[in-house]
C-alpha cells in the first residue's frame, strides 16, 4: 500500500516531458561526437579533431573570428555602457526610444541588415549633391568590410548587451557613486572606467559571453561581406568532407557551453531569458 | 519603467535640458550609420523602379509572383509548425520543472541547457542533424539495423519540410522554455489553494485559473517563435545548401546576383519580411504586458 502512494506522487507526465527533452537536446550532440570520432575505420579516435584543428585555414580563420568577438565586445561596450549609464543620470525620458532601437536585431534578421548595409555601403560616400567623394565604398576594401561587420556584429549582440548592462546597473545606485566620485574631483572618464564598469562587470561578463556566442560561429553577415571568418570556412569545409566538420561542430557546441555555463555561475541563472537570436 | 523614471524626475533632476541629449549622441549615431540607414535603403529601394521613379509596381509584384508567393508560403508554413510544436513542447517541459514536482537541480540544468541549445543555431546545429538523420546518420542507421526500416525508403528526407522543421525545434522550444519558466513561477500558490478549497478539480483550476492568465503569454511567446523560425537563414542555407524556396534564402540569392531580375523587388521582399517580424515582435510584447498585469 504505501510503495503505491509513493508511485503516484512520482509527477508522471513531468519526467515524461522531461526525459522527451532531454533526449531531443542530447541526441544531436551525442551523434555529432560519435560521428566525429569515426574518421578511422572500426575504431574510435580523435583523429577528425587532429586533421580539424591543424587546418592552416582552421588555425586562421578561426583567430580571425575571435579577433572579430573581440572587438565587437569592446565597441559594444563602449557604446552601451556611458549610453544606459547616462539614461539612468540624466535623460530617463531617452529610455524608450534606446530600448526600441536595441529590440531592432529582432525585427532586422541578419539576413535583411547585410542586404541593408551592403546596399548602403556599396556606392561612395558623396557630399550631397555634389560629386566630392568623401569615403570610399566600404565594401570595396579589407577596413571597410572590417568596418561594417563588426558594426553588423554590435547590432546583433545589441539586444543581449543593453539588457544585462541596463540590469546590472539596476543594482547599483548610480546617482549616489557618481555624486561621490565628483565630489572628490573625478572626471566623466574616470567616473564610467574606474567605478561604473566594475560595479556592473558580472553583467558585462555576461553580455560579453553571449556576443562572443553570437560571433564566432556567425555565417551570414561574415560570408556576405567577403569576410575569412570561421563561420563560411566551416560551412565550406561541410561542403566537401565528412568528419572535420562534424569535430568542429561539435567544439562550437562545447564552446558556446561554456559561455552559457560560465553565466549561468555568475549571474545565478538570472539574465538569459534574452529572447530570440 | 515609466514608473521608476517618473518620481525620480520629481525628486532631483530637473526637467531635461537639451544638453543632456549630447551624452546619449554616439549611441543614436551608430544606430543610424548600422540600422536606419539600412533600413531606410531597403524602404526606399523598394518603391523605386530601375529608373530611380518612384513606383507601386514592386509590391503588387510581390503579391504576383509565383516564386515569391511560393517562398513566403514555405516560410510561413515552417514557421508555424515549429512555432506550435515548439511552443507546446517547450510550455510542457517548463511546466515540468517549475510547478510539476521535478527535483530543483534539473530546473537550472533545463534552464542553462536551454540558454546554449537556443543559441546554438546556424551551420554547426545543421551538421549536427546531418550526423543525427542524415543518409548515414546515427538515428537513420539504427532504424536500419535494429528495426529495419529505411525512413529514406518511407518518404523522409532530412533536407526537406520535415527534416527543416526538426531542426529548427532545437532551437525553437528551448526558447519557449526561457520565456515560459518566469511566467510560471509567477503562478501564486494561493490561487491554487482557493480554487482547490472551494471544491475544484485540478484540472479545473489549470483550465479556469491558471491558463486564462497565460494564455496570453503562451499565445505571445508562439508568436515570437514564429518571427524566430522566419527570420533563420544560416541552418536552412546549411541544410538544403540554398534549395529548399523560403523567404530567407530567396533574399539571400538576390543579394548575390539578382535572380529576380529586378532590384526594387528584391527590396520589397526584403521589406516585407521585416513587417512580417515587426507585427510578430508587436504582438508579443503586447500580449506579454497583459500577462504581467497578472504574474507581478
Amino acid at each position: 500500500m504505501n510503495w503505491v502512494s509513493k508511485f503516484r506522487k512520482i509527477p508522471f507526465w513531468s519526467w515524461f516531458w522531461f526525459i522527451l527533452g532531454v533526449i531531443y537536446f542530447v541526441l544531436p550532440l551525442y551523434a555529432t561526437l560519435d560521428f566525429s570520432l569515426r574518421m578511422e575505420r572500426d575504431t574510435l579516435g580523435f583523429k577528425a579533431y587532429a586533421v580539424a584543428f591543424q587546418d592552416p585555414a582552421f588555425l586562421k580563420t578561426f583567430s580571425y573570428s575571435i579577433m572579430l568577438a573581440i572587438l565587437t565586445i569592446i565597441v559594444s561596450v563602449a557604446l552601451v555602457v556611458p549610453t544606459a549609464y547616462w539614461i539612468r543620470l540624466r535623460l530617463p525620458e531617452a529610455r524608450r526610444i534606446v530600448e526600441f532601437i536595441t529590440l531592432m536585431p529582432f525585427v532586422v534578421p541578419a539576413i535583411i541588415l547585410v542586404f541593408g548595409l551592403i546596399r548602403i555601403y556599396s556606392s561612395p560616400l558623396e557630399i550631397p549633391f555634389t560629386s566630392i567623394v568623401l569615403l570610399q565604398p566600404l565594401t570595396n576594401f579589407k577596413l571597410g568590410t572590417n568596418i561594417l561587420i563588426i558594426g553588423g556584429y554590435v547590432v546583433l549582440g545589441l539586444p543581449y548587451m543593453y539588457r544585462s548592462v541596463d540590469t546590472g546597473m539596476r543594482t547599483v545606485d548610480v546617482r549616489t557613486l557618481t555624486e561621490a566620485a565628483q565630489s572628490m574631483g573625478a572626471s566623466w572618464a574616470t567616473i564610467i572606467l574606474k567605478i561604473i564598469l566594475p560595479n556592473v562587470r558580472t553583467a558585462l561578463l555576461s553580455g560579453a559571453l553571449l556576443t562572443f556566442a553570437i560571433v564566432v560561429g556567425e555565417v551570414i553577415l561574415a560570408s556576405f561581406l567577403g569576410i575569412p571568418a570561421f563561420g563560411p570556412y566551416l560551412f565550406l569545409l561541410g561542403q566537401h568532407r565528412a568528419y572535420e566538420p562534424a569535430a568542429l561542430s561539435f567544439t562550437t557546441f562545447l564552446l558556446t557551453w561554456a559561455a552559457m555555463g560560465i553565466i549561468q555561475l555568475v549571474t545565478g541563472g538570472q539574465s538569459q531569458a534574452a529572447g530570440a537570436h | 519603467m515609466i514608473q521608476t523614471a517618473l518620481p525620480a524626475r520629481k525628486e532631483k533632476t530637473p526637467p531635461s535640458k537639451l544638453k543632456n541629449w549630447i551624452g546619449v549622441i554616439p549611441f543614436f549615431l551608430f544606430a543610424i550609420l548600422f540600422l536606419f540607414l539600412p533600413s531606410v535603403r531597403l524602404f526606399i529601394g523598394s518603391f523605386t523602379d530601375n529608373s530611380g521613379q518612384f513606383t507601386l509596381d514592386n509590391l503588387v509584384q510581390l503579391f504576383s509572383q509565383q516564386v515569391i508567393l511560393d517562398a513566403y508560403k514555405v516560410s510561413i508554413q515552417i514557421s508555424t509548425v515549429t512555432a506550435l510544436a515548439g511552443g507546446i513542447f517547450g510550455f510542457m517541459l517548463a511546466y515540468s520543472v517549475t510547478v510539476g514536482g521535478l527535483p530543483k537541480p534539473l530546473r537550472t540544468a533545463l534552464i542553462t541547457f536551454s540558454g546554449v541549445a537556443s543559441n546554438f543555431a546556424g551551420v554547426p546545429l545543421a551538421f549536427a542533424f546531418v550526423a543525427t538523420l542524415g543518409r548515414t546518420g546515427f538515428i537513420t542507421a539504427i532504424l536500419k539495423n535494429v528495426f529495419h526500416m529505411n525512413i529514406y525508403q518511407s518518404g523522409f528526407n532530412l533536407y526537406s519540410f520535415i527534416g527543416i522543421c526538426l531542426t529548427y525545434m532545437y532551437f525553437q522550444f528551448p526558447l519557449m522554455v526561457l520565456i515560459m519558466a518566469p511566467a510560471l513561477d509567477g503562478l501564486k500558490r494561493e490561487w491554487k489553494e482557493a480554487a482547490l478549497n472551494l471544491g475544484a478539480s485540478n484540472l479545473q483550476y489549470w483550465l479556469k485559473v491558471a491558463m486564462p492568465v497565460l494564455l496570453p503569454s503562451i499565445l505571445g511567446s508562439m508568436i515570437l517563435l514564429f518571427g524566430n523560425a522566419f527570420g533563420a537563414y544560416a541552418t536552412a542555407y546549411a541544410l538544403t545548401g540554398g534549395q529548399l524556396p523560403i523567404v530567407t534564402i530567396l533574399i539571400g540569392a538576390q543579394i548575390r546576383g539578382d535572380v529576380l531580375h529586378n532590384p526594387g523587388l528584391g527590396f520589397a521582399m526584403a521589406m516585407g519580411m521585416v513587417v512580417i517580424m515587426a507585427v510578430s515582435l508587436g504582438g508579443y510584447s503586447w500580449l506579454q504586458s497583459r500577462t504581467e498585469r497578472w504574474l507581478k
